[in-house]
C-alpha cells in the first residue's frame, strides 16, 4: 500500500524534526533513501539542490514532489498531510489552551520570559543567513545587500515583497556566474 | 469572503517569497499578520512563534496553520496552509519533471546568493524589535541575563532550543506568585499603562 508508506516516510519526519523545516532534511533522507529506497543518494540531493532554489518551505516541497513521484496527485496530498497535520493539531490545542488562560498573571509572565530567547533565536538566524552570504556572495556583496535592503525596508518602509524581488532580480544579473 | 481572501493573499506572499525554508518566511509572516493585517499583537505573535519552535514539524505551515486557525476557523487553517505550500510544491514538480538543468544556471544561483543577506536583515530587525519589547516587561538586566543565558546554552552548549522555552515556561508555571512574585506585578502594571 503506497499510500501507507509515504504517509509512514513523512509523518516521523514530521513529528521528530524539531527545529522547523531544515531540520527534517536528514530525517526525510533517512525514511525516502534507507528505508523504502525510493530514490539513491544522489537523486535525492539533487532535488534538495532544486528545492533549495526554490521559495516556501521546504518540508512541504519534499513532501510534495516525493509523494508525487510515488503516489501521483494523492500521494502528493498524502505526504503533504503527513508533514504538516501532526504538528499542526498540536500547535492549535496547546494555544487554544494558553489563549484560555491569556489573562492570567501566570500565562503573562510566560510570554515575557520566553522573548529573549526568542530573539537570541532569531539572531542566531540571521547570523547564519549573513555567514552563508558572506562565504557564497563575498563581504562586499553582502555588505551591500545588507545596507541597501535595511535602508529600504526600515528607512524607506518598502514592502519587503519588492525588496525580495528587487534583490532577486539584481542576483540574477550580477551574481550569476 | 474578503477575510479569507486576505489570508490566502497573506500566507500565498510568505510562501512565494521565503527563499531559505519555513525560518527565513518567520519576518515575512510577522510583516503580513501583524503589521499589514492587524490580525495578531505582538505577544500574540511572539508566543506562537515560541511554542511553533517548541514543537516539532515545519514552522512555516505550524503558524499559517494556527494564524489561520485563529482568524476564521477551520476553514481558515486549511486557506492559510494551502496558500502556503500549494503554489511552490506546484512549480517544484513542473519545474523537475520538466528542466533539470534549470538549478545549474547561473543566474538561478545568484537569486539564491543575493536575497539570503536582505532576509538576514529582517531577521536581525526582528530580533532587535524581540529584546526592545523583552526590555520593557522584564527590564534590562533580565532581558540580557535571560539573552546570554540562551545564546550560551544554544550556541556553545548544543541544547535544544525547544528545551530552553519548556524550561522557562515551567518556571513560569511553578514558581510562587504570592510574595515572590513581584517581577510579575511590575509586568503587569506596566502593560497596563502602555
Amino acid at each position: 500500500m503506497i499510500y501507507w508508506k509515504i504517509f509512514i516516510a513523512f509523518f516521523i519526519p514530521g513529528i521528530v524534526g524539531y527545529g522547523g523545516g531544515p531540520a527534517s532534511i536528514p530525517l526525510v533522507e533517512n525514511e525516502v533513501v534507507e528505508r523504502f529506497s525510493w530514490m539513491s543518494v544522489s537523486e535525492f540531493s539533487e532535488m534538495l539542490a532544486m528545492a533549495n532554489a526554490l521559495p516556501g518551505p521546504i518540508a512541504t516541497k519534499m513532501a510534495g514532489f516525493i509523494g508525487y513521484q510515488q503516489g501521483g496527485i494523492l500521494g502528493t496530498f498524502v505526504g503533504v498531510f503527513a508533514t504538516v497535520a501532526p504538528s499542526l493539531l498540536l500547535m492549535i490545542g496547546l494555544l487554544s489552551l494558553l489563549y484560555k488562560f491569556k489573562d492570567s498573571p501566570r500565562v503573562k509572565t510566560m510570554t515575557a520570559l520566553i522573548r529573549p530567547s526568542i530573539a537570541i533565536l532569531l539572531g542566531i538566524m540571521a547570523f547564519q543567513f549573513f555567514r552563508n552570504s558572506y562565504f557564497s556572495a563575498g563581504a562586499l556583496q553582502t555588505i551591500l545587500l545588507i545596507v541597501v535592503s535595511f535602508f529600504l525596508l526600515e528607512r524607506v518602509k518598502v514592502h519587503p515583497a519588492f525588496v525580495i524581488i528587487g534583490s532577486l532580480m539584481y542576483g540574477a544579473i550580477f551574481l550569476g556566474s | 469572503m474578503i477575510q479569507h481572501w486576505n489570508l490566502f493573499l497573506a500566507f500565498f506572499r510568505v510562501g512565494m517569497l521565503g527563499y531559505g525554508g519555513g525560518p527565513s518566511s518567520i519576518p515575512l509572516v510577522h510583516k503580513e499578520v501583524v503589521e499589514k493585517y492587524k490580525w495578531l499583537s505582538d505577544d500574540d505573535f511572539a508566543d506562537i512563534l515560541a511554542l511553533g519552535n517548541s514543537l516539532p514539524g515545519p514552522i512555516a505551515t505550524k503558524m499559517a496553520g494556527y494564524i489561520g486557525y485563529r482568524v476564521s476557523g477551520i476553514l481558515g487553517m486549511l486557506n492559510a496552509v494551502l496558500a502556503t505550500i500549494i503554489p511552490t510544491i506546484a512549480i517544484m514538480i513542473i519545474l523537475i519533471t520538466s528542466l533539470n538543468s534549470f538549478r545549474e544556471q547561473p543566474w538561478v544561483n545568484g537569486m539564491t546568493q543575493a536575497v539570503v543577506p536582505v532576509v538576514g536583515v529582517m531577521l536581525a530587525t526582528l530580533t532587535y524589535d524581540f529584546l526592545k519589547k523583552a526590555k520593557v516587561n522584564l527590564g534590562w538586566l533580565t532581558t540580557l541575563l535571560l539573552g546570554a543565558g540562551s545564546l550560551i546554552l544554544i550556541e556553545w552548549a548544543g541544547i535544544h532550543p525547544g528545551l530552553i522555552i519548556f524550561a522557562l515556561l515551567l518556571v513560569a508555571l511553578i514558581r510562587p506568585m504570592g510574595k515572590k512574585g513581584k517581577d510579575t506585578k511590575v509586568y503587569v502594571n506596566k502593560e497596563q499603562s502602555s
